[in-house]
């Protein structure tokens, strides 16, 4: 569904990303690994649309999106996290999956204004769809709180289920056991197996915690200074030297 | 045809004129940005009080009966700076240094209750009345023929000229030679980095405000004694101006306030010239937001990458 | 103590230069010729007790700031002693009745000049209400906002006096004809950073005041427009046939309308005209009030506020932040047409010396104040600053100076203002 071919990104006289190309098919959960600073998180903004690629293709759903608004790419249903969270801190956690539904809810004014049944409706399904994914991830005790006061371990599912509201096709996750513990990361493991099995969504994934990419991925492609260095199941990425190399240097 | 040419270049003088002095006020805009990233607000004020102070200065020194030029200049300059620059000091301090990291949004209002009340300290302590002081220099070369239209370049705008290019020349050798010409740098890189390094970034930042100020205050006494006249609401219109002359040039850049400065001034002289004086206003306003619409890095500065 | 007797004699230095040139020496002009005159001798003795007041704090600030802190746990906001959340909840309804109804009675309890005054605090609510929209919910900081207020002014200043348009006609074209220029002006520059957005409306709201003040054959220049009529109440006719007029709230009315105490067969009262505009006035803020509720708590108020935390997270799900932030500034926009609308209709005459910048300032004053966000806060805001310098006649000379310094305060200690916006409680349903 997302096919990625020779994509750079240059800035200034720094390539950042040299000719990565990668594949997510359907229920997929294929991850992105490499060491810090490899260029992993560059490759997702150019994914999304946050950056302009300065070369190369994007294809979601068959569909060229290099160079469209990010906003669009994520309509599309390709949404994502970030590296460090970003919620709404001042809005309740349920507001923020709330805002997450703009393209779902009636947005018609007049409508809103005069309360018609038709926009009540359109609200409380999306108040439902909200409650559920609270639910799934376990924040139905502080819907009512505001974002930026949870602790970051729920705040890391909360992002999740923020994405999830929309309904998506694929799920970006950029580190999303950075900071969890480990009780925390097998929830978020079992989370992730269940987008996929449950809800037929692909997940691309960002991550520097082995035990969870290895247990989890069905791909695993390798980037180091920008350029694309391996890819594979799980078990070739383990036994690859040059990935073995990239990571604990050379002997 | 001489005619023409004549007017032409007298508007080109009167534009450098008033380019510089935007010039020297765009200083403290571009080099406050260029390191906390954040607009000083109440520099324009800043500006005004270096005018105030000047004044006072020069009236001062002639009831005591001193007139030599020099002295008048050395006394009026050094005295506006320095409370110009107390006053940069003290908007740092209370105005931005408690907020800074947080919302972008809450100095700028901070700042901007800070110049609406820097105005009316002035108003309510001066008066609100025009201030208008005689010429203390006066004559100039006039040059074209003898019957006829004749262009002119005054004594003042000479003066305004080299003091500027003095003030410029200076500043360009402090930011690139001296100590803490050095953190300055390396603090407008990276504020953090800088700070772990042993910079004092607070006192970096404050002084980046205290030499904006001191600038402003240059331009302060140099408009004024050009203008002859000042009031407490000169600043709002002289900061925007210059802070337009610092976008245009490229916010952050030194030769591009200097740019900036010229280009606006120039451009404004020739439309109230050319087209009517009243617009003049009009034609530096709506320069700045085709700038910013269309090229919001000005002609000089850095294209930024968004952080995410 | 070394260290600090020197920050001391800084800070004392300091606060010196701040004062002295400018409180104790004036340039004035004596005859013809410009003198440095110093102030009265008490001006000397308040310059030295604020140095010496300064040194000694710095000089002990440490025994200072300890005995603060045991005297006060923590400074906060004035929620910190209003009451909790659950009697709050109990009192906010018979609270708002009671407000609704005292509002509603204030013109016949109290008499013409406050009443009148009341009415020029409903304009300053309107426009804080308005202006909260754009940076108190979306974040965007609009320092041109009086634009849109002359627009409102202008629009029914010039259809009356040109076309002898009504203001039940103008008042909505007034608010639309905002919103077109908020719409025209954001497209562009919606897409710059906050505190160039901030520097650009201030310019476009320059450009209007400069514009009016020079197209003098279309808008009066300085010299305004006069003469605008005051609104009418429409009321059905019977008699000599059926159809709707425009009563006027004078002693004689103008061709076509009816003076409202003939009508209703009542003795002349100069008084009903300021009632009668309080109450419109009324009307007007509790319409804005109600439509902003609601927006509040529909999708595209609850996108202006996540727009407001986070714009990055916002493209990411798919949402148009120029679209967003179109709207915001559009809706803002049409409030301050409409205030400007009720406005000119108030004075009668209009010129470019209302919509200046500071009364952007004033307004934007009144945001930070109230609380940004909250509207209840801007309601209280909007009193107390119209209010206060009415009070005390002596005040009035310091009104802006105060204002600057509350809003440089406001900042410092509370930017969520006084009464912070309290984030609507959504009850789920459990499964």
């Amino acid at each position: 569904m997302l096919s990625v071919r020779e994509l750079s990104m240059r800035f200034g006289g720094l390539l950042a990303v040299n000719g990565v190309s990668l594949d997510v098919n359907e229920r997929e959960i294929i991850s992105v690994i490499g060491p810090n600073g490899a260029g992993k998180t560059t490759v997702f903004n150019c994914i999304s649309g946050f950056y302009k690629p300065t070369a190369g293709e994007v294809k979601f759903q068959g569909k060229a999106i290099q160079g469209m608004p990010d906003f669009k790419i994520s309509r599309l249903g390709m949404v994502r996290t970030f590296q460090h969270v970003r919620l709404f801190n001042s809005m309740t956690v349920i507001e923020n999956l709330l805002v997450a539904q703009h393209r779902h809810v009636n947005t018609n004014l007049l409508s809103g204004l005069l309360k018609t049944p038709s926009f009540r409706k359109k609200e409380s399904e999306a108040m439902e769809r909200a409650a559920y994914w609270l639910k799934k991830v376990d924040l139905l005790s502080v819907a009512n709180r505001e974002a930026g006061n949870l602790a970051y371990g729920q705040q890391r599912r909360l992002e999740i289920a923020r994405c999830m509201v929309t309904e998506p096709s694929l799920l970006m996750l950029d580190e999303p056991a950075a900071g969890l513990n480990p009780k925390e990361t097998r929830d978020l493991d079992e989370l992730i197996v269940s987008l996929k099995h449950d809800y037929n969504v692909s997940v691309l994934l960002i991550e520097h915690d082995m035990g969870l990419v290895m247990g989890i991925s069905d791909r695993i492609y390798v980037v180091s200074q920008g350029t694309p260095l391996a890819q594979g199941s799980p078990d070739d990425i383990k036994a690859n030297p040059d990935v073995i190399k990239a990571y604990l240097g050379e002997e | 045809m001489l005619e023409v040419t004549l007017y032409f270049v007298q508007q080109l003088i009167n534009g450098i004129t008033i380019g510089s002095t935007y010039a020297l006020i765009a200083i403290g805009y571009t080099m406050v940005y260029g390191i906390i990233g954040m607009i000083n607000f109440a520099h324009g004020e800043v500006y005004m009080i270096g005018t105030y102070i000047a004044f006072m200065a020069i009236t001062g020194l002639s009831m005591l009966g001193i007139e030599f030029l020099p002295i008048v200049f050395a006394v009026a300059l050094i005295s506006s700076m320095l409370v110009s620059s107390t006053f940069g000091l003290a908007i740092e301090r209370v105005a931005y240094r408690p907020l800074r990291g947080g919302n972008r949004l809450i100095p700028l209002i901070s700042a901007i209750g800070m110049s609406f009340f820097l105005q009316n300290y002035v108003r309510i302590s001066q008066g609100a009345r025009d201030i208008a002081m005689p010429s203390v220099v006066t004559g100039g070369w006039n040059f074209g023929p003898e019957h006829g239209f004749q262009a002119s370049i005054s004594y003042m705008q000479i003066i305004i000229f080299i003091a500027t290019f003095i003030s410029m020349t200076a500043l360009t050798l402090f930011i690139s030679r001296s100590r803490l010409g050095r953190a300055c740098r390396a603090t407008a890189q990276d504020l953090k980095m800088a700070g772990l390094l042993g910079i004092n970034t607070n006192n970096v930042i404050a002084a980046t405000f205290v030499i904006g100020a001191a600038l402003a205050a240059v331009a302060g006494t140099l408009l004024g004694m050009y203008y002859g006249v000042a009031n407490a609401y000169i600043g709002f219109l002289a900061g925007l101006k210059a802070f337009t002359a610092a976008v245009l040039g490229g916010i952050g850049s030194l030769p591009g306030a200097m740019l900036g400065g010229l280009i606006l001034g120039i451009s404004e002289s020739m439309t109230a010239a050319y087209f009517s004086t009243e617009y003049k206003d009009v034609v530096s306003f709506g320069l700045l937001v085709l700038i910013l619409l269309f090229k919001p890095t000005g002609i000089l500065g850095k294209p930024e990458v968004e952080k995410i | 103590m070394r260290n600090n007797l020197s920050s001391a004699l800084f800070a004392a230095g300091v606060t010196f230069i701040l004062s002295f040139p400018l409180m104790g020496l004036q340039l004035t002009t004596e005859g013809v010729n410009l003198i440095v005159a110093t102030s009265p001798a008490a001006t000397f003795g308040y310059i030295a007790a604020g140095v010496l007041a300064v040194f000694f704090v710095q000089l002990f600030k440490e025994q200072i700031l300890a005995q603060l802190g045991k005297a006060k746990p923590r400074p906060g906001t004035i929620s910190n002693f209003l009451p909790t959340d659950a009697t709050r909840a109990k009192l906010i309804k018979p609270g708002v009745l009671l407000i609704i109804l005292g509002a509603l009675m204030w013109p016949f309890i109290m008499e013409r000049g406050a009443t009148d005054l009341a009415t020029l605090v409903l304009i300053y609510v309107m426009l804080g209400l308005g202006l909260n929209i754009v940076v108190g919910l979306a974040g965007l900081l609009d320092l041109g906002y009086v634009a849109f207020y002359a627009v409102g002014a202008y629009t029914y200043a010039l259809l009356a006096q040109d076309f002898g348009w009504s203001f039940w006609a103008c008042l909505p074209l007034g608010g639309l004809l905002a919103a077109l220029f908020g719409f025209l002006l954001g497209f562009p520059v919606l897409r710059l950073r906050g505190d160039y957005l901030a520097i650009v409306t201030l310019g476009f709201g320059e450009i209007i005041r400069i514009l009016l003040n020079n197209l003098t054959d279309l808008t009066g220049g300085p010299n305004g427009i006069g003469g605008i009529p005051k609104p009418t109440l429409p009321a059905i006719q019977t008699d000599p046939e059926f159809s709707v007029v425009g009563l006027e709230f004078t002693r004689r009315a103008s061709e076509g309308n009816v003076p409202f105490h003939e009508f209703f067969g009542m003795s002349y009262d100069p008084a009903s005209k300021v009632v009668f505009l309080y109450l419109l006035a009324l009307l007007l803020v509790f319409l804005t009030l109600f439509v902003i509720r609601r927006l509040i708590r529909m999708p595209v108020g609850r996108a202006w506020e996540a727009l407001r935390e986070d714009e990055i997270a916002c493209r990411s799900l798919g949402l148009n932040r120029t679209a967003i932030k179109l709207s915001a500034f559009t809706m803002g926009a049409a409030f301050a047409g409409f205030a400007g609308c009720f406005f000119a209709a108030r004075q009668g005459f209009i010129n470019p010396e209302s919509f200046v910048f500071k009364e952007s300032v004033i307004i934007l004053a009144i945001v930070v104040l109230g609380g940004m966000g909250s509207q209840i806060g801007v309601i209280l805001a909007a009193i107390l600053i119209t209010i206060l310098p009415e009070l005390a006649r002596e005040f009035q000379e310091y009104r802006e100076l105060m204002f600057g310094l509350m809003m440089v305060v406001m900042m410092i200690w509370s930017p969520q203002g006084l009464l912070p916006m309290k984030r609507p409680h959504i009850e789920l349903k459990q499964e």
